[in-house]
């Protein structure tokens, strides 16, 4: 399951998303990573010392694009240029998977530049599912959507988070990334149990896990990227990659960014789960097939 | 409500400028009290109400935007201090929100739009465009598009007084009535020592900017802001090589954009060929032409 058409087959293990505070240390110090993880945007430009940078990361690092703008759920058509920006940037980076949020963010051609939430309807979910078909037969590289944190619902939504989640991707048919700080911090803003947002989603469709942590307010949590990983959080990380397998993991730090060593020790924390997983998989006896399944092959 | 009513009715909310405390505004967008007009599409809950829910995406738009323009225009800041530089940053985001994937865009309406509103930067008018001239052009020849460069044997070989060349497009030519360029270096490098700071001692240092730049005296300036091994540089020039490059950048051939440099200078005939032999030896070696577009060819 880890590897699976929706990672492009690839089997990444931990990364971190890679910031220009640790530019300098990564260039001179070639530390160990699996990998990282870029911000599209941040180099969807013409020229200039950031796709230089990027170049030299290339050369040493496997690198996977995940966006912040593109949009999914705004109700207009998809923006040709950030497209064509953003195929450029494909070729370049040769990512094996490519991920955006499921979102909105974007009215009449103006931006908001945050991650809004939707509301979980079908005609949103038939939108979104179009859009992101579009752009990976534009792309052509696999698409994953990352569930958003949120701190608001709307009163038209007909189903839950996780229901409209696997009604977009299956109607899409692509990937999920899964990022299991925004379940908590959504499961706390609107009081749900995060686990049964882990149990419900398509496993199968699982393609990278993000983890980062938040800064908690009195009525909400807002979700900063500036903290450690609480160990709820990493409850809920062990549930997914137990339900998952183990899974391309990436840790999110954007803010009061601390030194490379940090940023990446923390990210290795998820070394010890992903390990126990791998470990009880092997033990395990082969998984047994349904019933409907056994009775086909049965005489 | 449908996908895009519910986005249009959020994103009114989204963009409406905060209330002082940097609340939401009580005002809905189109009269009313905003605590019905978000009661009627985002759902409340037991901790917070649909306003409340509403406001915190309100707050981390401007909080977003706003702090992108502080770092984008750090000179800007410094030349009108932090109040007003808000002031003038919240009204031209209100006439100009983003209209681009991504934030760097953000400023590119601003020098234009201060030229309109100069009621926002006075008295400082003039060395507040000035500088927001500089910042915008430095953005630009950060990561602006390149050309391949014409060497120096292309001017040599064939040469033509009736060739016509343009400029690198990352190439700003500034013609500026203060030394804005030395302000800049010297906020940039302010802010640097900074980070290193406590928060009290970099207030302080701002505080200083301020006043030195308000006393500074006008002075004619002519750059060229540039791009050297992915390094931005601001070059000064000589008026009549600013004239020049301009004549040069405008559409006209050698032989005019020359004519145009010395119309009125002081330089003495005899000295001209070699001086323009010297610029153009200096501008070719650091890439500044490119060849024309196909159709507005040489000749």
């Amino acid at each position: 399951m880890p590897a699976n058409q929706f990672n492009g087959f690839t089997d990444y293990g931990i990364g971190i998303g890679l910031r220009i505070p640790h530019y300098d240390h990564i260039l001179t110090k070639k530390p160990v990573v699996d990998w990282f993880e870029i911000i599209s945007e941040n180099f969807m430009i013409d020229a200039g010392r950031p796709l230089r940078v990027l170049d030299q990361i290339l050369d040493q690092y496997r690198v996977v694009q995940h966006g912040v703008s593109m949009y999914f759920g705004s109700a207009e058509p998809l923006s040709r240029e950030h497209l064509r920006r953003l195929k450029t940037l494909v070729k370049r980076t040769k990512t094996p998977w490519l991920s955006d949020h499921l979102c909105w963010g974007s009215v009449d051609g103006t931006y908001t530049h945050d991650l809004l939430p939707m509301p979980y309807t079908f005609e949103a979910a038939r939108i979104t599912a179009r859009k992101i078909r579009e752009v990976r037969d534009f792309l052509e590289v696999p698409v994953c959507v990352e569930n958003v944190s949120s701190y608001a619902e709307y009163h038209v939504s007909e189903m839950t988070e996780w229901e409209f989640l696997t009604e977009v991707t299956e109607a899409a048919d692509c990937g999920i990334l899964l990022d299991v700080n925004n379940i908590y911090v959504s499961s706390f803003n609107h009081r749900f149990n995060p686990m049964d947002y882990v149990e419900n989603v398509p496993h199968h469709r699982v393609a990278q896990i993000h983890i980062a942590g938040h800064s908690r307010y009195r009525k909400y949590i807002l979700d900063t990227h500036d903290h450690p990983v609480i160990d709820p959080v990493w409850k809920i990380y062990e549930t997914a990659i137990r339900r998952c397998g183990p899974t391309a993991t990436l840790l999110e730090w954007d803010d009061h960014i601390p030194s490379f060593e940090e940023v990446h020790a923390e990210a290795l924390k998820a070394s010890r789960f992903l390990r126990a997983v791998a470990e009880s998989r092997a033990e395990a006896p082969p998984r047994r097939a349904p019933a409907s399944e056994s009775q086909l092959v049965l005489p | 409500m449908n996908l895009a009513q519910i986005q249009r009715k959020m994103a009114r909310a989204v963009f409406g400028s905060l209330a002082p405390g940097y609340r939401m505004r009580r005002l809905a967008p189109g009269g009313g009290s905003m605590r019905r007009y978000a009661a009627t599409f985002i759902k409340p809950n037991d901790r917070l109400t649909s306003f409340e829910r509403l406001e915190i995406y309100n707050r981390q738009y401007w909080f977003r935007v706003l702090t992108c323009m502080a770092d984008d225009f750090p000179g800007l800041h410094a030349v009108l201090g932090a109040r007003k530089f808000d002031r003038l940053s919240e009204a031209y985001l209100a006439d100009c929100p983003s209209r681009s994937f991504t934030l760097r865009n953000l400023g590119s309406r601003l020098p234009a739009w201060i030229e309109k509103h100069p009621g926002y930067v006075r008295p400082h008018a003039r060395l507040a465009l000035d500088m927001v001239r500089l910042e915008w052009a430095e953005i630009v020849a950060f990561d602006g598009p390149s050309e391949t460069p014409l060497q120096p044997q292309d001017l040599v070989e064939g040469f033509d007084a009736r060739m016509k060349f343009r400029l690198q497009p990352y190439i700003t030519l500034l013609e500026l009535h203060y030394p804005v360029d030395d302000l800049l270096l010297e906020v940039n490098k302010s802010s640097e020592d900074g980070e290193a700071a406590s928060n009290a001692v970099s207030g302080g240092r701002k505080r200083a900017s301020v006043r030195r730049f308000r006393a500074l005296n006008p002075q004619p300036i002519f750059l060229a802001v540039h791009r050297n091994d992915d390094s931005v540089y601001f070059r000064r020039l000589e008026p009549e090589a600013f004239a020049l490059l301009a004549a040069l950048a405008s559409g006209k051939s050698i032989a005019a954009a020359v004519n145009a440099a010395f119309r009125t200078s002081a330089v003495p005939v005899a000295a001209r060929a070699e001086t323009v032999r010297e610029w153009f030896e200096l501008w070719s070696a650091l890439g500044w032409f490119c060849r024309p577009a196909a159709r507005a060819a040489a000749v």
